[in-house]
């Protein structure tokens, strides 16, 4: 068990043979992901290290069953791309293009209304469920098999963290990558209520940082649900107010979505925060030995 | 990205948005001329800088002759202006704006954000005007009242109605506030804003709707396809690494600290920020390499970090993902050949290629200290500038 994506995810790629898609899709098929298709208009019929091509989202999902898909897409073209895939019904929709117009992710959110799926990003990492499926630009040899769910708004900021966790033999359910956006298809309480209802997830990791309340709405929702050990950081406690530290999402603006509101928030709902981020992990054992679970 | 007030007015005019009229001007006697083409008898002079906050700091000031134009205008141009935006050091004021008087009946606050929590389109509005929206969010939140924006059928008359009978206008106001809202709907829409700010926004004595200041923001990521937009930028208003490195595809910001910082990713740069704090020191920057770096964007991010007078000491931070460590070490490696290294600098490289960069590194005859971890780096590199 895990989240989201397992070892029967057939994924398309929409992007494949931009030079990010090519890239990242070797990895993936090397990892061991069910690469199934390539998307790109105007080179269907074509193929990518043995990977079918085709102009549409919906030909690649008629002719394979693909029922997800990873977007590499450029910017400009991104927004389309994603609302090509949930029209063409995939179940999982993974954007990590960085740098889509916020006001072309509102119309995106709004179309995948009533849609039966979910998006995770943009400006993402991806997911991966270790030993069975990447999805995403994450490097896939820092994982290991576990039993920690890990989610994130940040990308290398969950490396880190993932990295701390294999290095103290401790290993992963499935990491998520919701992203830095101020508009994600997937937010944490979304990921928090699957790793609560996942039987294969005995704790969790949850990497926030500065701008908005989605840490403040996620720790009010772990106080009222969550049955199992949290353990967080929150980056950005010497970020100056004002200043957009480097997604568009992480910004204080009228002294709101601070790291020390986010960090009592989490404190008073029973989640064990990291004084620094080199800590990530070790807050992760001290809450789960306070709920009397072993991780590794 | 910020522009200035006057370039936010001219775009409010284009999308039929009621402004006062109004001219820039770059010297006391073009402002002074300015003043006699508007005509009347009163006048605003308001300094031109990207901060908020200008009129209590003196930056706006009303004038009733000629004469006192040519004295405020005079006095604004040239000052550094302090608001509690600027930081101490405040702003040069080099633009004017001199714009004919308005005589007021009430004042109200009107603002367009993105709501995060619904992703929506939401306007802002208080009978608090002119006072500052956040004192009034923090103080009476129930003062501030929404209207949230389908994107799917864009801005409704009746919400413009609600909006503006709560606000206690007589319905023959609301009629020109609803005209109102809808231009400043096509105004955030149409030039991809982050936030359209109306503080104070006016009903004039003979009762129309006006905007006395005009704030706009835009949307970084949406700045390839707002050409119009981009010809407003004013190279002035930025710091000099931060254009270099915003030229250069980089994230920089200056900070006050001592402590300069290379890190892939925004997220771990902001935390890398945090654990220097942590270990006793001050970061100097924010700085994100990104994830798509090569050699010469490396090499580009490490000069602008060296020749900043105030750091002391270098830590790089990388946990590479698409970003691979020997591409972080080249870059390295050239930046130093070319400004070369004055300062104590400590490396930590972690993720894909991690072996092939650290070789690089090692096998160079520079006196670079290696990290193991985060932590490690953070102290190392503090230690080395004690």
């Amino acid at each position: 068990m895990s989240i989201l994506v397992d070892k029967n995810t057939k994924v398309l790629c929409q992007g494949i043979t931009g030079a990010t898609g090519a890239f990242h899709t070797r990895q993936a098929v090397e990892y061991g992901t069910q690469m199934v298709a390539g998307v790109t208009p105007g080179k269907g019929g074509q193929s990518f290290d043995g990977l079918p091509i085709f102009d549409t989202v919906k030909q690649a999902v008629e002719a394979t069953g693909a029922n997800a898909s990873v977007i590499y897409v450029p910017p400009p073209f991104a927004a389309d791309a994603i609302m090509e895939a949930a029209s063409a019904g995939v179940e999982l929709i993974v954007a990590i293009t960085e740098g889509i117009p916020v006001l072309d992710m509102v119309k995106v959110k709004r179309y995948l209304q009533g849609l039966n799926v979910r998006l995770v990003g943009p400006n993402c990492p991806g997911v991966i469920t270790p030993g069975a499926c990447k999805i995403g630009i994450m490097p896939g040899h820092i994982h290991r098999i576990g039993h920690v769910g890990v989610v994130s708004r940040s990308g290398t900021l969950t490396y880190e963290a993932v990295g701390q966790l294999t290095a103290m033999g401790i290993g992963q359910s499935t990491c998520v990558g919701i992203g830095g956006d101020p508009v994600n298809g997937t937010n944490f309480i979304d990921v928090l209520r699957l790793f609560n209802e996942d039987e294969d997830t005995h704790a969790v990791v949850m990497i926030g940082e500065i701008g908005g309340n989605a840490e403040e709405e996620a720790a009010a929702w772990i106080a009222e649900n969550m049955k199992k050990p949290v353990a967080s950081f929150i980056a950005g406690m010497t970020a100056p107010p004002g200043k957009r530290m480097g997604h568009a999402g992480a910004i204080i603006s009228g002294g709101k979505g601070t790291a020390t509101d986010k960090i009592a928030a989490l404190r008073a709902a029973n989640v064990e925060v990291a004084a620094t981020p080199a800590e990530m992990a070790e807050a992760m054992v001290r809450a789960a030995k306070a709920a009397g679970i072993t991780l590794s | 990205m910020n522009i200035h007030e006057y370039q936010s007015k001219e775009i409010f005019r284009k999308y039929g948005v009621k402004v006062p009229a109004g001219l820039p001007a770059f010297t006391v006697d073009e402002a002074v001329a300015a003043a006699q083409k508007l005509g009347g008898d009163l006048w605003v002079v308001k300094a031109q800088i990207h901060a908020g906050g200008r009129g209590k700091a003196g930056g706006v000031k009303l004038a009733r002759s000629l004469d006192e134009v040519r004295a405020h205008a005079d006095a604004i141009l040239g000052m550094q202006l302090v608001t509690h935006q600027t930081g101490p050091a405040g702003q040069k004021v080099r633009r004017l704006y001199v714009e004919t008087g308005v005589p007021i009946a009430k004042e109200f606050y009107l603002g367009v954000v993105l709501d995060r929590v619904t992703s929506r389109v939401t306007f802002m509005a208080s009978t608090e005007g002119g006072v500052e929206i956040e004192k009034v969010a923090a103080e009476t939140p129930e003062k501030i009242l929404k209207v949230s924006v389908d994107p799917a059928v864009g801005l409704l008359d009746f919400q413009t109605r609600e909006l503006g009978f709560a606000l206690g206008l007589t319905s023959k106001q609301v009629r020109g506030f609803g005209e109102f809202m809808h231009g400043l709907y096509r105004v955030y829409v149409g030039t991809d804003c982050s936030l359209a700010e109306i503080n104070p926004l006016v009903l004039t004595k003979d009762g129309g709707i006006i905007a006395l200041d005009a704030k706009l923001n835009f949307d970084s990521n949406a700045l390839y396809r707002q050409p119009s937009v981009m010809e407003f930028r004013d190279l002035d208003e930025e710091d000099i690494s931060e254009r270099e490195a915003r030229d250069a595809d980089l994230s920089y910001i200056k900070l006050d600290g001592a402590m300069g910082c290379m890190v892939n990713g925004a997220g771990l740069a902001m935390s890398t920020m945090d654990i220097i704090k942590h270990y006793g020191a001050e970061p100097a920057n924010f700085l994100d390499v990104g994830g798509g770096a090569d050699e010469e964007r490396v090499a580009k991010a490490f000069e602008i970090i060296t020749r900043d007078p105030s750091v002391k000491g270098i830590f790089v931070n990388i946990f590479g993902g698409i970003m691979k460590c020997d591409v972080i070490a080249a870059g390295v490696l050239a930046a130093v050949q070319k400004v070369g290294l004055k300062v104590p600098l400590v490396v930590r490289l972690e993720g894909t290629n991690v072996e092939e960069g650290k070789r690089m590194l090692d096998s160079s005859d520079l006196a670079i200290i290696s990290a193991d971890s985060m932590a490690d780096g953070a102290k190392k590199i503090i230690a080395a500038i004690r």
